[in-house]
């Protein structure tokens, strides 16, 4: 368990890093390293060089951008969980973020490291899709907008071309007042999930003015239930409601491995969503009027 | 004298009964203070000027004919300074087992690498020495095996196949019997059968093997360091398998992260660092990593079981009928087949059983082999009688506790004889009152009460439920060992023993014995343990033996010294030795009258190699003492759990767990409590999450932590201890019984008993470790 060699870069700038990244061959991001260094040390991974991006400028913070929390993509994983604006505005990823890891791994994990190495159970993924986020991906062209529906293009294989970076992640708050919930099963605290499903529910006059429900663990991607959301939408919250949503999951593709087949998943994923839709409801308040960070 | 009462009949007075000055007490561990201050020494923390770092190069598939070795690409990287293939190794034999009675192993044994064939992926098939570990692993990284592939045996419970030419791949089987069982089977009310599995699972210790040799040319000593659990037989085994005499070679121990079984056996790794030390004539460093300790490092436990029992109408064993099928994995390793043998012996646990016939059938794999782990064919046997007297419960509807009561062997049978044996001696349950523990834990955990609150829960939709397991563990084993207590000039206090410590406290419990019997601090008194260069012979730590032996030899030396002290004392202050005692170091009057005093100190230098008074004598204030022992003595203990079960998920979650444990005698309560409970996260992990895992091909699935799922604290439950000295061993002057086993020994069983009560489906789990997946289906079928 010790690295191949690599040749180490330790840039100051985001223009410095993709310099690097767009003049280097085989080059790889290293961010807060939680996956990168246990790949590098099993030779899992073979990089020729190593980009750090520890000591870029201006990667890292939280900070309110019109109807929008924008994150940068080093921004360490416990100053997500422990941050005021997204406990304030977005309660499910600072539920989400409990069980990524542990506190220690937190410490250093990054958000844009999560969502670039894009594990499929990943909690922050499959929150960020629940979520609509888009994704400032900047190139030697300049930045673009990146929704996060069209990261996944393959199993742990984001749709960046090598010579990018994802440099943040905004993402739009819901109404003030909406309810949301993440609920997963893994073998352990701290484990990725077998499966995952984050819920977010707008209610308005009693009745379920919008509905997010995305799943994780299941597929090599989140997977969003638009299907599930529409039938939601209009409706007056309930458990029954929830279970005929949750029954979808029925249905659903899901990966099958020993440990977890894809029936057993499918299961995972109908229980988790009834529970996430059940607490997202008890969590939302009416009426619900637009977030605004005045 | 303080806490000792004599006892007719014995060289050495026996412990008196009760919390003596320093015994008895949960006094907190002199080994600590390195270990806090980040001055521990682990194996990764020696190291040697101009040493070479060793990198294995593995095999990678199961089975396999090896047609070539190519290293010239990895002899000539940078750094490199030696690569050897089993042809550099061809005068090492194979590495061999300690004692057994069973016969025609040896052809089974484990080369140091692969030669003809590689049997597990893992397999040490070369070995790379360079002057950097990361060049090491480059280096290893190029040398390329071409191997034909053969068949793979991955089921211990199918045909045998070939291990190698006339050979097959079921070296021995044990057989055991007593009682006419057949007739039991033919006055049976009911006859009560099943099948069931343990799962492949391990010691993982935190702290990975490591080994470290030097060879000390200009003294022509080879040591090695990083060593753990049997210093003395690895030793001598070394030794005669480099061709060496035993007194040129050393062996070290600095602090251990952890035993379990598995650390401190002789692995190849072992020998490969100090043949390399010897010919490349610069000290070898290997350290394990995470990935090689799951595939390299002894597995254990899994066996399937066809048991079935003969009882009468009143659930009464009349007999148990028992095969089962041992996957040992790829080599026969230095247990032998010790593992099979401990199943058969220790199957019956607490119960009176009339009749008992076992075959169990030791049968090779291509996976990693296999040898012993914490409670090692206990965990396994005690999960396959417990579910036996569940299903009898079940089948003839009595309550489980009480199929039990029924059964266990009473305190006015003790010691009870069975006509088998366990480890080369007959087995006799020393001393026990197993009913008043099960009493005493059932009120414990509130036993009744929790029932009905729990048939409350299941009315509001809960799926919870309780189980219970009672076991008898094994300690003590024998057949010696000896300590050396010395008082020295200055006062100190030596103990040196041939024990081992895998962290689990000898030294202060050692101190402790010591202290209490000669009168001194025990928190400055210096324990040696683990090398062989203080002493001639030990026996190590393992089979929980370490206190009962080791810690009975150092009070027979302490009493040997302070019998010396007393003699020498008496002399000079002209009083006899019944009216002295030592206390704090210092020999003063026993009925605290004023009056002049000693110390050891002056005792000790009066009994220097110059004092005239010592001309023709020994000198020193010194005792070596032995302890014989012919049996062993047997812990006993009950597990009690309380668990939910998710219907949506099949995630289990223990709400509340009790282990309740007959040791005799606690030296140290606290350090027994942190044996029991670390001992118990084993055996949970045994039971819900671990297991090494296999693909058809003999692939391990299970490669990293995140495989290879070890309870963390957020799932370890609330634990209570009860620790019991209700029946003390009568078999050594301390009354104990080793309490390193009793904490894993039930969990499985445990487990396995409530998760069948929280589903209202007697027999329901049959395999460990129960998977969430498994629960979800069985809760879907459930009517």
């Amino acid at each position: 368990m010790k690295a191949a060699p690599f040749a180490y870069h330790d840039p100051r700038s985001v223009e410095e890093a993709l310099h690097l990244l767009a003049t280097l061959e085989n080059a790889r991001l290293l961010a807060g390293g939680q996956s990168l260094m246990p790949m590098l040390n099993m030779r899992v991974a073979f990089p020729d060089h190593l980009i750090d991006l520890n000591r870029v400028e201006g990667l890292a913070g939280i900070t309110a951008e019109g109807g929008a929390l924008r994150i940068g993509a080093m921004t360490r994983q416990r100053d997500i969980e422990e941050s005021p604006l997204v406990r304030a505005h977005l309660p499910l990823m600072a539920e989400a973020l409990t069980h990524v890891g542990h506190r220690q791994t937190r410490n250093r994990g990054t958000i844009g490291g999560s969502l670039c190495n894009l594990d499929p159970s990943a909690e922050l993924v499959a929150v960020a899709t629940a979520l609509d986020a888009v994704l400032d991906v900047q190139g030697p062209s300049g930045v673009r907008d990146l929704s996060i529906h069209d990261l996944p293009l393959g199993f742990m294989t984001p749709s960046l071309a090598p010579e990018e970076m994802l440099t943040a992640i905004r993402i739009p708050l819901p109404p003030a007042g909406h309810g949301a919930a993440f609920e997963e099963f893994a073998r352990r605290h701290g484990d990725y999930a077998i499966t995952s499903a984050a819920a977010v529910l707008v209610l308005e006059g009693g009745r379920i003015a919008r509905a997010s429900l995305t799943l994780g663990g299941v597929g090599a991607g989140p997977l969003r239930l638009r299907t599930a959301e529409a039938a939601l939408a209009g409706q007056a919250p309930s458990e029954a409601l929830f279970r005929e949503a949750a029954a979808a999951c029925g249905s659903i593709e899901a990966m099958s491995d020993p440990q977890a087949p894809a029936w057993y998943r499918r299961r995972l994923a109908a229980t988790l969503a009834r529970r996430a839709l059940a607490a997202a409801a008890s969590r939302a308040t009416t009426p619900a009027r637009q977030g605004s960070l005045a | 004298m303080d806490g000792l009462s004599p006892r007719p009949g014995e060289d050495a007075p026996a412990l008196a009964a009760g919390p003596g000055r320093v015994v008895g007490r949960p006094v907190t561990r002199i080994e600590d203070l390195p270990l806090v201050r980040g001055e521990g020494l682990f194996a990764a923390d020696v190291n040697f000027p101009r040493q070479l770092h060793m990198r294995v190069v593995r095999a990678e598939i199961a089975h396999g004919r090896i047609v070539s070795v190519d290293a010239e690409a990895a002899r000539a990287m940078p750094g490199v300074v030696a690569v050897w293939t089993a042809a550099d190794v061809a005068d090492i034999p194979l590495i061999p087992f300690r004692a057994t009675k069973v016969r025609g192993l040896e052809p089974y044994c484990q080369p140091v690498l692969a030669r003809d064939r590689v049997r597990y992926v893992g397999e040490p098939v070369a070995v790379v020495f360079a002057d950097d570990a990361y060049r090491a692993e480059d280096a290893a990284e190029t040398v390329m095996v071409e191997l034909e592939e053969l068949p793979v045996v991955l089921d211990a419970a199918a045909p045998p196949g070939e291990f190698a030419p006339g050979h097959d791949t079921e070296p021995t089987v044990v057989r055991k019997e007593y009682g006419d069982i057949d007739a039991a089977f033919r006055s049976a009310h009911a006859v009560v059968e099943l099948e069931l599995s343990v799962g492949r699972h391990s010691g993982v210790p935190l702290e990975t093997r490591g080994a470290i040799a030097r060879y000390d040319a200009a003294h022509d000593v080879l040591e090695l360091h990083g060593t753990a659990k049997k210093q003395h037989w690895n030793r001598d085994e070394i030794a005669r398998l480099l061709g060496r005499p035993p007194q040129g070679v050393h062996l070290f121990e600095g602090h251990v992260g952890g035993g379990f079984g598995v650390r401190g056996e002789l692995y190849p790794e072992d020998l490969l660092v100090c043949a390399a030390a010897l010919r490349l004539r610069r000290p070898v460093k290997w350290i394990e990593d995470r990935r090689e300790h799951l595939v390299a490092t002894n597995h254990s436990r899994q066996q399937s079981h066809r048991i079935r029992a003969a009882v009468d109408a009143e659930g009464r064993l009349l007999g148990i009928d028992d095969a089962f099928f041992h996957d040992q994995g790829a080599y026969v390793r230095t247990h032998g087949a010790r593992v099979a043998d401990l199943a058969a012996g220790m199957l019956p646990g607490p119960y009176r059983l009339p009749a008992y016939r076992v075959a169990g059938h030791f049968r090779l794999t291509n996976k990693t082999p296999a040898a012993t782990y914490r409670a090692p064919g206990r965990y396994e046997t005690t999960f396959v009688r417990e579910r036996l007297m569940d299903a009898i419960a079940a089948r003839l509807g009595i309550d489980p506790v009480e199929i039990r009561r029924r059964n266990l062997v009473a305190a006015a049978e003790m010691p009870h004889a069975r006509p088998l044996d366990a480890l080369g001696t007959d087995v006799v349950l020393d001393s026990g009152d197993y009913e008043g523990l099960l009493d005493k834990a059932l009120a414990r955990f509130g036993w009744d009460a929790m029932q009905q609150e729990l048939a409350a829960r299941r009315a509001a939709g809960e799926c919870v439920g309780a189980g219970l397991a009672f076991f008898v563990e094994k300690s003590g084993l024998g057949p010696s060992d000896g300590v050396r207590v010395t008082v020295d000039a200055t006062g100190a206090v030596e103990v040196v023993s041939g024990a081992a410590s895998v962290g689990q406290g000898v030294e202060t419990a050692l101190a402790q014995i010591c202290a209490e019997a000669l009168g001194v601090d025990y928190s400055r008194i210096r324990v040696v343990r683990g090398r062989t260069d203080r002493i001639e012979f030990g026996n190590g730590a393992h089979a929980s033996r370490v206190t009962v032996m080791s810690g009975s030899a150092t009070w027979q030396a302490a009493l040997a010294v302070r019998e010396m002290a007393l003699e020498c004392a008496a002399q000079l202050l002209q009083l006899s030795p019944a009216e002295l005692t030592i206390r704090e170091g210092v020999v003063t009057r026993a009925d605290g009258l004023a009056g002049p005093s000693l110390t050891l100190a002056e005792i000790a230098r009066g009994r220097g190699p110059n004092s005239p008074a010592m001309r023709g004598q020994t000198p020193g204030l010194t005792a070596e003492r032995w302890f014989w022992s012919d049996h062993m003595a047997y812990p006993y203990g009950v597990h009690l759990a309380q668990i939910r079960i998710d219907a949506g998920t099949g995630g289990v979650t223990v709400e509340r767990y009790l282990v309740a444990n007959d040791i005799g005698r606690a030296i140290n309560p606290m350090l027994v409590e942190g044996q029991i409970v670390g001992g118990l996260a084993q055996g949970l992990g045994g039971a819900l999450l671990e297991e090494f895992r296999y693909d058809p091909s003999g692939q391990p699935l299970s490669t990293t932590l995140a495989d290879y799922l070890i309870p963390t604290i957020a799932e370890m439950p609330e634990v209570d201890v009860l620790i019991a000295e209700d029946a003390p061993s009568p078999l050594n002057p301390l009354g104990v019984k080793g309490a390193g086993e009793g904490g894993t020994n039930g969990a499985g069983a445990c487990i396995a008993s409530a998760v069948d009560d929280a589903l209202r489906r007697p027999g329901a789990i049959t395999s460990l470790p129960v998977l969430p997946a498994h629960l979800r289906a069985l809760l879907t079928e459930a009517p």
